[in-house]
């Protein structure tokens, strides 16, 4: 299969061709038009920008769109919890990514025991999922699912609180002391990210100095929603996710955009954009619109472009 | 005691007043052990959703492969069968339709309650109810949640006040029967409620005017809530839910459980409170009549919508459909196609059928497939994982089925009570209309209903059979 996008989006990211430049991604959510990507194809974006120019009446309604995203990301500012350094800056040091190298995933769920350890999660709420898969010619495969941070989250538009927001580093979280359990999110999310606390979350042992939050939402709360960080918490320190860390193949690279380099579990780094353009790595269901942070690596002839085909 | 005037020159109906008040002034034997009863119903539905809280909202049966399920679908049941009564009473006023006169505050009042209960099946539905205010306080205006929220909230507003308006009147010429009877407090609360009500030309006009507006505006009011309602789910990019065939689905169905609705609740407080006189069998097979075509037209939506979908095979839909259609959830969707659309329309369709107990039982019948169908639209696609293509599964459980239950308690039981502090039966209009037919007063001559104006008596007169409604009553029908 075709890798569609990823390696051109990048490139055409940043028109001077500097990948070591910031990416330009600055949006802490909402449908803020004020970003300077260039996007390949229609987005939701471009869509409600051409329905507008059909009429004055549909331009102001498509204005008034904007002014409620950009209003649903004023609610959603992230808490002053965060201890990223540059979320309050409109040129952050980070643009998280990660990538998953499906050709060395051996289902082994090291990643899932990882995170629900360090999580202190039910055995159910496997934030990073490993997906039993075949391709169209079944053979079997192995697809951890962490949460894909999109670039365009349904949950967060979806929110009716503005509790799922989107740090300027391009991490989707969730404020769980206003998540109102409304479960809209679980319904958009098209990758089956997101879990509840259905019943009283695991009793955990509080780790001193480290209250919960956002980044580090241990432990859950019951009723709410919650999903993989990415382990908000540890990046800014340079510290692995503990999903990368756990992997014993290497499958999880996490990486920068903005620095352009990408490291897994074992000490490997490589430079990002190369990464994904010499691997045809491809971005699951990029039918969904969402555009996911995540790339996958195939390596057995399996499409994940489009819709399942389970 | 000189009867007062409803309305200038109308000559009042005395039967119709007594009976309109008879709940209010003796309710009959079983009036408080029913009540009782449905209470208990009622706190024992309160009572398991405490449970709930208490143990998180797994206990109610659900698990992250069925995030939405009963709640939501009782949510849009209950909000839904309450636009039946706002469209049998606002398209019968708007067209003029003279049998619609003795139903109408009895439609009105179900409208109400049914929207309230609705509303209430948020709380249930939220796992955090407590923090529902945030939908206030911190809204995110791209979520259409929160336009849920607007769009129910202003409904409700709007069947409020089209229940109050053309009631203000009749508590006005109820009111001295309250203080005849020593009830101080309701006649103190009717003189309130009727902002100085004595049915001149002038009050006349005017609240016929803005039960005219409120008559036009509610419908496309009804319209927008249900099409909110539906892109909760039509937003998302799930399977099935995804589809822009939901909003009219939604709106068409709202329609039809609602009448059945309307058919039902008529049925039971005309045969609790004696009403026979003033509603006849026809009336409920005018009612059936219009159940028909909206049972058509909702089996064609269906039609319409799992064809293609089953047809061309995209992975996600087909698997969905499938499902519903000869898979998991064909039992169910089944039952709805037979019971909900199918064997209505037969019974309505068949002059031999065409009777009081069969026709509530059609109603009942359309009432429970579409929440049974509710259920499959809303269980279904949240059952489909999105990414390995599995189903997960849904188990109704002892408290969402003991809070489901109060839900539909609560109908009766708010319909008993509001029926002890206001006149069953639209005493001011029945009175105006028995008036025109009758010709004492002319049909150009405001009609409390908006149009009324516009169409003359004779052209009227010889289609309506509402006479059936008046024409037992003990006077003014002669000159029919």
């Amino acid at each position: 299969m075709k890798p569609i996008t990823s390696p051109v989006r990048i490139s055409r990211r940043n028109p001077q061709d500097a990948p070591h430049s910031p990416t330009g991604e600055i949006r802490s959510g909402g449908t803020g038009a004020d970003s300077p990507t260039v996007r390949r194809g229609m987005t939701r974006r471009a869509l409600l920008g051409s329905m507008g120019a059909v009429g004055a009446s549909a331009a102001a309604a498509t204005a008034a769109l904007d002014l409620f995203g950009s209003k649903g990301a004023a609610a959603s500012t992230p808490p002053a919890t965060s201890s990223t350094p540059a979320s309050s800056s409109t040129n952050p040091l980070h643009q998280w990514a990660m990538v998953l190298d499906l050709r060395n995933c051996d289902g082994c769920k090291a990643c899932t025991a990882a995170c629900q350890q360090r999580h202190e999660l039910n055995p159910e709420q496997e934030w990073i999922k490993v997906y039993s898969m075949e391709t169209a010619g079944g053979q079997p495969y192995h697809m951890p699912r962490p949460c894909m941070m999109c670039e365009d989250p349904p949950c967060m538009y979806v929110c009716p609180v503005g509790a799922t927001f989107r740090t300027d580093e391009g991490l989707v979280l969730v404020d769980q002391d206003h998540c109102i359990g409304c479960r809209t999110c679980m319904a958009a999310c098209p990758y089956q990210a997101r879990y509840f606390n259905w019943t009283t979350p695991k009793d955990v042992a509080k780790v001193p100095g480290m209250p919960r939050s956002p980044m580090f939402p241990t432990p859950q709360v019951k009723d709410t929603v919650g999903k993989c960080v990415w382990c908000a918490d540890r990046l800014p320190h340079g510290e692995l996710p503990a999903c990368v860390a756990a992997c014993p193949m290497g499958v999880i690279y996490i990486g920068d955009l903005t620095v352009d380099a990408a490291t897994d579990g074992l000490g490997n780094v490589v430079k990002l954009s190369d990464f994904i353009r010499n691997n045809d790595a491809i971005r699951f269901q990029e039918s969904e619109g969402t555009n996911p942070r995540v790339w996958y690596i195939p390596g057995h002839g399996q499409d994940l472009s489009n819709d399942t085909t389970a | 005691m000189e009867q007062l005037h409803s309305i200038e020159n109308v000559p009042p109906l005395p039967k119709v007043r007594r009976a309109a008040i008879r709940p209010i002034l003796k309710p009959g034997r079983a009036f408080w052990p029913v009540v009782a009863l449905l209470t208990a119903i009622v706190a024992w539905g309160i009572m398991a959703w405490t449970v709930q809280v208490r143990q998180g909202l797994g206990s109610a049966g659900y698990n992250d492969h069925a995030f939405w399920a009963i709640y939501i679908a009782d949510v849009i049941t209950f909000i839904g069968v309450s636009y039946g009564g706002a469209v049998v009473s606002a398209i019968l006023r708007l067209t003029g339709a003279h049998w619609r006169a003795p139903l109408t505050r009895i439609a009105e009042a179900t409208a109400v309650v049914t929207v309230i209960i609705g509303a209430s099946f948020i709380i249930p539905h939220l796992g955090r109810p407590e923090r529902v205010l945030e939908l206030i306080w911190r809204p995110n205006l791209s979520s259409p949640i929160f336009w849920d929220f607007v769009a129910v909230s202003t409904y409700a507003f709007a069947s409020i006040v089209f229940f109050f308006l053309p009631l203000m009147p009749d508590l006005a010429v109820s009111n001295p029967a309250m203080e005849e009877a020593g009830l101080t407090r309701r006649a103190r609360l009717f003189k309130l409620l009727s902002f100085r009500w004595n049915g001149n030309q002038r009050q006349h006009r005017r609240l016929n005017g803005a039960i005219g507006l409120v008559a036009i505006m509610i419908i496309p009011l009804a319209v927008s809530v249900h099409s909110v309602l539906s892109w909760a789910f039509s937003l998302t990019s799930r399977p099935w839910w995804h589809e822009s065939i939901w909003a009219p689905y939604f709106v068409v169905a709202a329609l039809y459980s609602g009448i059945a609705l309307v058919i039902l609740v008529v049925a039971l407080f005309r045969k609790v409170y004696g009403l026979e006189p003033f509603i006849s069998e026809r009336h409920f097979v005018r009612l059936g009549f219009i159940l028909v075509p909206f049972g058509a037209a909702y089996l064609y939506l269906t039609l319409a919508d799992f064809l293609p979908g089953s047809y061309v095979g995209e992975h996600g839909i087909a698997a969905v459909f499938s499902a519903v259609i000869t898979g998991r959830y064909a039992l169910w969707f089944w039952i709805f196609v037979f019971g909900g659309c199918i064997i209505p329309i037969v019974i309505m369709a068949l002059p031999w059928t065409r009777r009081l107990g069969f026709i509530v039982g059609a109603a009942a019948l359309v009432d429970g497939s579409l929440w049974l169908k509710r259920i499959i639209m809303v269980v279904a696609p949240a059952n489909y994982e999105r990414v390995n293509g599995l189903f997960g599964a849904y188990h109704f459980t002892w408290i969402s089925i003991s809070v489901t239950l109060a839900g539909v308690a609560a109908i009766p039981l708010l319909l008993l009570l509001l029926f002890r502090v206001v006149p069953i039966l639209p005493v001011t209009e029945m009175e105006e209309i028995a008036a025109i037919e009758a010709g004492i007063i002319s049909a150009h001559a405001p009609v409390s209903g908006g149009v009324g104006k516009t169409i003359a008596p004779e052209l009227v007169a010889p289609g309506v059979t509402a006479i059936d409604t008046t024409a037992n009553l003990d006077m003014h029908t002669e000159g029919i």
